[in-house]
């Protein structure tokens, strides 16, 4: 599904080039779930930007279901976003002044095939399936952090993508609340068949993946299977 | 994004920041304002005095003395005493007219016991009722014989038989004194409408033999006697023209003046429509500028909090585009809201403006009677669709630049 080539990124400050990728390679299969791990400052989010067709990489090839991402423009890109991927981050993104339920239901604003009687139906249907089905007309402000992370990933499945991508999830949650989004996002995968990519710094969480690529000064480290054991040890 | 929802959200997000959204349209709420209000007022006016001016009748033609100045304005029409009663009766040889002169003295006293009012005099001819298209409230109009005996008789305006009566009934057969001399009242006119110095039901009438030989006149010109004005009735509103080329042509020849040289003035009721019109006219070009720096400085006003808001609303920007949204998506959407602001400024305007103007309305102006302002649905019209194409232009670049953002750096952005 995901096929990366020798992808690189330099960013470019003033005369200052910042290498934040430096040739990367690798493939993930449909329905795989996959951490990715390293420093601070290794490359992960611009290499979950680039996967998640938010940026296009300096150099280098990116083929989303086989379609190669560079020859698409801006507006395609948009597309391919609303349709296939689903974005969780760590910062949550909500926006303030929506409801709960209109936050989940941002996506398919910018579907325009559904009625307005649909979009209800399914953010309705979501919400309660992540839990916060007695909260869809409250603001994000006035749920705690978990439950924001739950509205993020609801928004996340409102227009049923392919793919999620998860930078950092749990990085703003204390660990209980961090290992319920994980069992949330784990399920999605056993019952749905989703595709998950995560970025996290916690081996805890990483070794519930079924694969780990650790990044280093924007270059692979390594990139095997996840140790099998800890998979089935957290519950909630 | 389906466009009710632009608009939910755009209402939204202005009443998110309802002090800064009213602060920013004040200016177009102002300027809107304004010009309802003064536009209203001003066809108010005029609407007014063209009634007034037609209810005068449409086909008359007026001589008076004096020179006219290059632009067609009268100067010291009057001053001149050449017009007189042998040139009303060349006058009234015409064909298809009727021409009846008469005095006029502005400033005469009339006193009934202890009232008294000051009002305009009129000296007249019988024939002067039908020219002038005045109807009887009560008694008759001067006759023939009071004509020819220069009776002391006299004809009362409307409105000076209220000052003088307090009513109309029972004035006819009662006696007033004319600058002192006694006149028998035998008539009372019914009431026309009209303010100021247009105002036809504050005026008397009497014999023009009486004004000429025992109350105003007395001078004298080329063997005749000296009149205020002629008043030619055209027997329709087509033959005017006709009728004002040889009215001239006989004045020239009778007075031996050539054109840029008359000791006469003729003007028609239409010119004096057509001066109306064109002060209206002007006021109607100053509002419009008016209106149009008021917008301008609105628009200003706008564009300003727009990219405020597109600055602070980055992050979210970075948000809706991650999600989704297209260029398009994000351009509509502050274009939307900058012209729901804006078109919100105009309508709070319109409605201000037009209930400035019946406020205004009802204020009575120098005593004379208040005017009916007219807001045309026209001006709501315009009014509405300049501020919200305002709205769009000032809009157009703030939104440009939001949808310009770039995600990844749209979302770094604190
Ligand atoms: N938009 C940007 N402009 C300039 N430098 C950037 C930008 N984004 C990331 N970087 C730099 O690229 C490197 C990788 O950043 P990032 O991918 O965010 O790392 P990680 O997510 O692993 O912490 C860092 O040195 C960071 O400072
Ligand atoms: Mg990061």
């Amino acid at each position: 599904m995901i096929d990366v080539r020798d992808i690189t990124k330099i960013y470019r400050l003033g005369s200052v080039e910042v290498p934040a990728l430096r040739g990367v390679s690798f493939n993930i299969a449909r329905g795989e779930v996959v951490a990715i791990m390293g420093q601070s400052g290794s490359g992960k989010s611009t290499l979950m930007n680039i996967i998640g067709c938010l940026d296009l990489p300096t150099s280098g090839e990116y083929y989303l279901d086989g379609q190669n991402v560079a020859a698409l423009e801006e507006d395609q890109l948009a597309e391919v976003r609303n349709r296939k991927i689903g974005f969780v981050f760590q910062q949550f993104n909500l926006l303030p002044r929506l409801s709960v339920q209109r936050n989940a239901e941002l996506p398919l604003a910018y579907d325009g095939n559904l009625s307005q009687r649909e979009i209800t139906r399914r953010s309705s249907e979501i919400l309660r399936a992540v839990g916060l089905g007695e909260r869809m007309h409250h603001r994000p402000t006035e749920l705690s952090g978990g439950q924001q992370q739950r509205v993020a990933i609801a928004r996340a499945l409102i227009n049923q993508p392919d793919l999620i991508l998860a930078d950092e999830p749990t990085g703003n949650l204390d660990s209980h609340t961090g290992a319920e989004i994980m069992n949330l996002l784990l399920g999605l995968n056993r019952d749905q068949g989703l595709t998950l990519v995560i970025v996290t710094h916690d081996p805890h969480i990483a070794a519930q993946t079924q694969r780990i690529i650790r990044l280093k000064d924007g270059l692979i480290e390594g990139d095997e299977a996840a140790p099998q054991t800890t998979t089935q040890a957290v519950s909630v | 994004m389906k466009l009710y929802r632009l608009l939910i959200e755009a209402l939204e997000s202005l009443n998110a920041n309802k002090l800064r959204s009213i602060l920013t349209v004040l200016g177009i709420v102002i300027g809107v304002a304004a010009v309802i209000a003064m536009l209203g007022i001003g066809r108010g006016a005029q609407a007014s005095i063209t009634s007034r001016i037609e209810s005068m009748g449409t086909n008359l033609v007026y001589v008076t003395p004096g020179a006219t100045s290059q632009g067609g304005v009268q100067s010291a029409a009057g001053s001149a005493g050449t017009l007189t009663l042998d040139d009303a009766d060349a006058l009234a040889e015409l064909p298809n007219v009727s021409a009846v002169a008469s005095v006029t003295n502005s400033f005469v006293q009339v006193v009934y016991s202890s009232n008294n009012t000051r009002t305009r005099l009129m000296g007249v001819t019988p024939g002067y009722q039908e020219v002038g298209s005045l109807t009887l409230e009560d008694g008759e109009f001067i006759s023939e014989a009071a004509q020819n005996a220069r009776s002391l008789v006299v004809v009362l305006g409307n409105q000076v038989a209220q000052d003088l009566f307090g009513s109309t009934a029972g004035v006819v057969g009662q006696k007033v004194r004319l600058n002192g001399q006694p006149y028998k009242v035998i008539g009372v006119l019914a009431a026309k409408g009209g303010t100021g110095f247009m105002n036809q039901d504050d005026q008397v009438f009497i014999p023009l033999s009486t004004a000429l030989y025992r109350l105003v006149g007395g001078a004298r010109f080329r063997g005749s006697s000296v009149i205020s004005q002629i008043t030619i009735k055209a027997s329709d509103a087509k033959t005017v023209d006709q009728v004002v080329q040889e009215a001239t042509r006989l004045m020239r020849e009778r007075h031996e003046t050539v054109e840029g040289a008359d000791d006469f003035t003729i003007t028609t009721q239409q010119d004096t429509l057509d001066a109306a019109t064109q002060v209206s006219d002007t006021l109607t070009v100053f509002l419009g500028g008016i209106a149009g720096i008021s917008l301008l400085v609105g628009g200003i006003g706008i564009m300003n909090i727009m990219l405020t808001t597109v600055t602070e609303r980055t992050h979210e920007i970075g948000l809706r585009k991650a999600v989704g949204a297209k260029r398009q998506d994000i351009l509509l959407q502050f274009l939307v809201e900058s012209m729901v602001l804006s078109l919100l400024g105009g309508l709070i305007g319109v409605a201000l403006g037009w209930g400035a103007s019946q406020m205004m309305g009802q204020v009575q102006i120098l005593g004379s009677s208040a005017i009916t302002p007219v807001v045309g649905v026209d001006s709501i019209l315009l009014a509405t669709f300049f501020s919200m194409a305002v709205g769009l232009f000032f809009g157009i670049y703030p939104a440009t630049r939001a949808a310009r953002l770039q995600p990844v750096e749209a979302l770094r952005y604190e």
